[in-house]
């Protein structure tokens, strides 16, 4: 009747998990009965879960982004300290078995459901307005991939108290992720939850290319695209060319280990050097899929900052297409080790060293737009800076690695963990935060508390230097990645500095929440009432902070790179326009209904509770028919209705 | 729709909106050639025709050949100017689809070389 | 020339394209349909890969040549090619607005696209039968995944056919139900280009 669940399941004599659980389960309680006390719940279903609206989604995704980050920074803190403790004698606070779970975890969250989450929330929120549209070109779509999203980060949180997660690492390499070695539900949470979320990932990537590809507002020829709409676009179409390839091998997995298949298995031929070739084809692409969009964030905040525009913006285009299809071409560095001919190696190392020129050519084209420019010192060109800075070091580590000799002597070490943590704090988070910071007056109105924000950005880069610079002398002096005991005292000195660097970046957190809580309070005073705090260059500035929720009342028409600057120089249009009315699209519960299903789904696969399998695919089809069939997705907002609301906004008070 | 219009409208795979008289002959066309290749195909893979090593060579080739005839005459991928963005799409999917195919099979096969035992292989 | 004229000449230059200026639903949606057949082309390309890496560990099983029936696999082989024949025409229907025809070529569509799927699923219990199930070898394992997801997104094309036509029956040939109608022909039009794959890969390479 329930499969393998049973009470069991629920790991009583175990105290980390259950009493993270317990206030996990607390906390989420507490925040439903607050919202059913106030009786919000009609606000929140009909102005956020059942939204189509681009900008609600991208802060939905933020916020998730931003929630899971506090849960994989509690695995990390945990590893930490536990390198810190368990040294020589001493046996640390974790069980072998919880710890591999955490870094299992910590590794799966941090890169599906916190950097994904980030660089599509900003790209939801941005991509739209910077191209001058209305709304993306699928939105109900939209919704339905924001809510698997979630349903995905619901499902690995669950394994938190229900069963386990995984203990294989993040890559989950075959044969130990196959069932003779980990036959437990732990690899089930960890591809299921991936196989949903991939989904709604692709679906992103489809609506993102359709909507950068086939809507922008008149005049916006592809080279009058803000950098940040490239770079979107060129991620999206790694993502639609990547994803898929991680969806096969998961179910390749996933047969092997619910149908007793033999693709990855040690007898009857099975290959489980397949999956890792499969695995990193998607997974080299992923890294750029993660970083490009930060390029992008970058791009923006250094030339506002600046006051200029960006430095030879046609070499920044073609860099991001550039490493769009080399990507694809350098996927077997992250397996050297394997046992390729030199031939294979050298290829693969080749193309490393040749992927790493398109980059610098970016690092030096934002140096020369800082060159001489009139540089605001504001929270996000810090972080553009502090990138800068660290990505140089993280990509030279990176190059060093694509070497195969020195990969060799070098693979599996914590040198490798330094580096590419080095690139995705130093690059993606730094990007995620810069945007995070430039973009906040535009989605609620008033701009971030600087003080705050400045805080937060010394913690973070300050932490991440005292937490992995060590990590990089220990990978050269021999240390292996995720370790549960280490043995040599000699390395005590450097894992403490790295657990001070951890507690830094905790402050940094901190940081981010006191910024947040304290801009929140003062809002008054910082209100952004031109819609344009920055003195801003690009089309998401010439409309109001919040914008409305068509964006803009009257289509801009784009003449030239740059768009907003170029019509601040030449001066603005007048206030009133001839207003016409505006065809929106409704609101949906498609997303939210399907995202049910999907989770109770997945979940019944998990245990092999098969009757729920059945019905909530049937569910899952049904809901899908019913969206199907639908008739009237959009509304129009008459063109009195838009005179209405700009004149409210603009303070002109009624006509006559 | 005529002059600049049907000039300049963009174009999807699918979308015949312009040429409707055109389309049952293109459909049946389509249809003869593609049914050519099959088996053409298939009397490649089954007699001595071609010469033995060359087998394989001739049977990508007519796939090729196949897969052109039914994006050109079921899907309507023309090559005019306004179908860039589409042939752009398309070529970056077949791109992906070739390195993603060639790429693994070149690996693996250098791993089965250097690293797989023989004994492992032939038996169960 | 009036300046009517020029703007609406320079929208029709513009639309969608490098002029920007959004494009009409119509394309859009075409389009996107298109962006995700080709992400279906990877999920594929990672299937063959598996299979081509795959396809001589037999594991002292049943080999290729020992199993396929090319005399079945040319009957698949014509059946969707025919059914896509008839999709194409159906589709032609539909742009005319003559519903009668579209449903005649749907029934046609339907019939071989079934015919397809019985064939294949009689190829694979017999399979079965002879002890060569998917998890006899990691050929097998590749083979019936390759092929057999084919059959299911040609599985799936049946029941949006049906519910497609349930959508003309009930709707009309109108402009919504016309779009839906392009994305499904541009999918089953996809799977035959999936199928030669197959069948030039799997079949008439492993059968010799």
């Amino acid at each position: 009747m329930l499969g393998r669940l049973s009470w069991a399941a629920i790991p009583f004599n175990e105290p980390f998990p259950i009493i993270s659980g317990a206030i996990v389960l607390i906390v989420i309680l507490a925040v439903l009965g607050i919202i059913t006390v106030k009786g919000w719940w009609p606000y929140l279903w009909r102005e956020w879960i059942t939204s189509v609206d681009h900008k609600r989604i991208g802060i939905m995704y933020l916020t998730l982004g931003l929630v899971m980050l506090m849960r994989g920074y509690a695995d990390a803190i945990m590893m930490r300290t536990q390198q810190a403790m368990a040294i020589g004698n001493a046996q640390g606070y974790l069980p072998p078995g919880h710890y591999d779970q955490i870094f299992s975890a910590h590794g799966t969250i941090m890169i599906f459901f916190v950097a994904m989450p980030l660089v599509i929330g900003l790209m939801n929120f941005v991509v739209p307005l910077q191209l001058g549209v209305r709304d993306v070109a699928f939105p109900v779509l939209n919704s339905v991939s924001f809510w698997l999203t979630a349903s995905g980060a619901l499902l690995v949180n669950t394994s938190l108290v229900i069963g386990n997660f995984a203990r294989t690492g993040w890559m989950a390499y075959p044969p130990l992720s196959e069932l003779p070695f980990s036959p437990d539900v732990g690899v089930d949470y960890y591809l299921w939850s991936l196989q949903i979320s991939g989904i709604g990932t692709l679906l992103t990537g489809v609506n993102f290319v359709t909507t950068i590809l086939k809507l922008r507002a008149p005049g916006m020829t592809y080279f009058r695209m803000p950098v940040f709409c490239w770079t979107a676009l060129a991620t999206n179409m790694l993502v639609v060319a990547a994803f898929p390839i991680l969806t096969a091998t998961f179910a390749m997995l996933l047969l092997d280990r619910y149908l007793g298949m033999h693709f990855f298995t040690n007898d009857r031929g099975g290959n489980q050097m397949m999956y890792v070739n499969l695995f990193w084809a998607w997974g080299h692409p992923e890294v750029y899929i993660l970083i490009l969009p930060a390029f992008g964030v970058f791009s923006e905040v250094v030339a506002t900052f600046s006051g200029r525009g960006l430095f030879s913006y046609r070499s920044m285009v073609l860099a991001t297409l550039g490493i769009c299809v080399l990507s694809f071409m350098v996927w077997l560095h992250h397996f050297f080790t394997m046992g390729a001919g030199a031939n294979v190696n050298a290829f693969f190392g080749i193309m490393s060293a040749i992927i790493a020129v398109p980059t610098g050519v970016k690092i030096f084209n934002w140096l020369f737009t800082l060159f001489r420019g009139r540089i605001v010192f504001r929270t996000p060109i810090l972080f553009s800076v502090g990138f800068m800075v660290t990505f140089v070091i993280g990509g030279m580590t990176g190059v060093l690695l694509a070497v195969p000799p020195v990969d060799f002597v070098l693979h599996n070490s914590v040198f490798l963990v330094a580096h590419f943590h080095n690139v995705i704090i130093g690059g993606v988070l730094f990007g995620v935060l810069a945007g995070y910071n430039y973009w906040f007056p535009k989605a609620f109105g008033f701009t971030l508390d600087d003080r705050f924000g400045k805080a937060s950005f010394w913690c973070w880069i300050i932490g991440f230097y005292l937490a992995f610079m060590p990590l990089y002398v220990l990978g050269m002096m021999g240390m292996t990645r995720r370790l549960e005991h280490i043995a040599d005292p000699g390395w005590r000195p450097l894992l403490m500095i790295a657990e001070i660097g951890a507690v830094f970046i905790f402050l940094a957190i901190l940081c981010q929440i006191a910024q947040l809580y304290v801009s929140i309070r003062t809002r008054e005073v910082r209100r952004d009432r031109t819609g344009d705090p920055w003195n801003g260059r690009t089309l998401e500035w010439s409309t109001p902070s919040p914008p409305p929720a068509y964006n803009f009342a009257v289509m801009p028409r784009v003449e030239t790179i740059d768009a907003f600057a170029e019509m601040k120089r030449r001066g603005m249009p007048p206030l009133e326009q001839a207003y016409e009315a505006i065809e929106m699209p409704r609101n949906s519960a498609t997303g939210f209904i399907t995202a049910f299903f999907a989770v109770i789904t997945g979940f019944a696969l998990i245990w092999h509770i098969w009757w729920i399998v059945i019905l909530g695919l049937l569910a899952a089809t049904a809901t899908l028919m019913v969206f199907g069939w639908s008739e009237t997705r959009e509304h129009e907002i008459p063109a009195g209705e838009i005179a209405r609301m700009e004149r409210a906004r603009l303070g002109l008070g009624w006509p006559g | 729709m005529n002059g600049p219009d049907r000039i300049f409208d963009d174009r999807t795979p699918g979308v015949e909106e312009n040429e409707p008289s055109a389309s049952f002959l293109s459909y049946t066309a389509g249809l003869a050639l593609a049914i050519l290749a099959t088996i053409a195909s298939f009397v490649v893979s089954q007699t001595n025709l071609l010469w033995a090593p060359g087998v394989p060579v001739g049977l990508v080739v007519l796939a090729f050949a196949q897969i052109g005839v039914h994006l050109v005459f079921f899907l309507h991928l023309g090559s005019g100017p306004d179908n860039t963005n589409n042939i752009i799409a398309l070529s970056f999917g077949l791109l992906i689809v070739f390195l993603v195919i060639t790429g693994s099979a070149w690996i693996i096969a250098n791993l089965n070389a250097n690293v797989m035992p023989t004994a492992v292989q032939s038996s169960h | 020339m009036t300046v009517a004229t020029i703007e609406a000449v320079s929208t029709a230059l513009a639309r969608g394209r490098g002029g920007g200026g959004p494009a009409p639903t119509r394309i859009v949606v075409a389009y996107g349909f298109w962006i995700f057949l080709l992400s279906d082309f990877v999920l594929f390309s990672g299937l063959f890969a598996a299979y081509a890496v795959l396809s001589d560990q037999t594991a002292g099983g049943p080999s290729g040549p020992e199993l396929f029936n090319l005399r079945s696999v040319f009957i698949e082989t014509m059946c969707l090619l025919f059914s896509s024949y008839t999709c194409g025409l159906g589709a032609l229907s539909a742009e005319r607005r003559q519903p009668g025809r579209f449903l005649i070529f749907a029934a046609f569509t339907f019939v071989l696209g079934a015919a397809f799927l019985f064939i294949e699923g009689t190829e694979f219990a017999a399979m079965v039968r002879k002890g060569a199930g998917p998890s006899r070898s990691a050929f097998l394992s590749a083979f019936f995944t390759l092929v057999g997801t084919h059959g299911a997104h040609v599985t799936s094309g049946l029941i949006w056919l049906a519910y497609m036509v349930a959508q003309v029956v009930a709707k009309g040939l109108r402009p919504r139900v016309l779009r839906r109608l392009l994305c499904f022909s541009l999918f089953w039009h996809a799977l035959d280009i999936i199928w030669i794959g197959v069948l030039t890969l799997v079949y008439l390479m492993g059968a010799r």
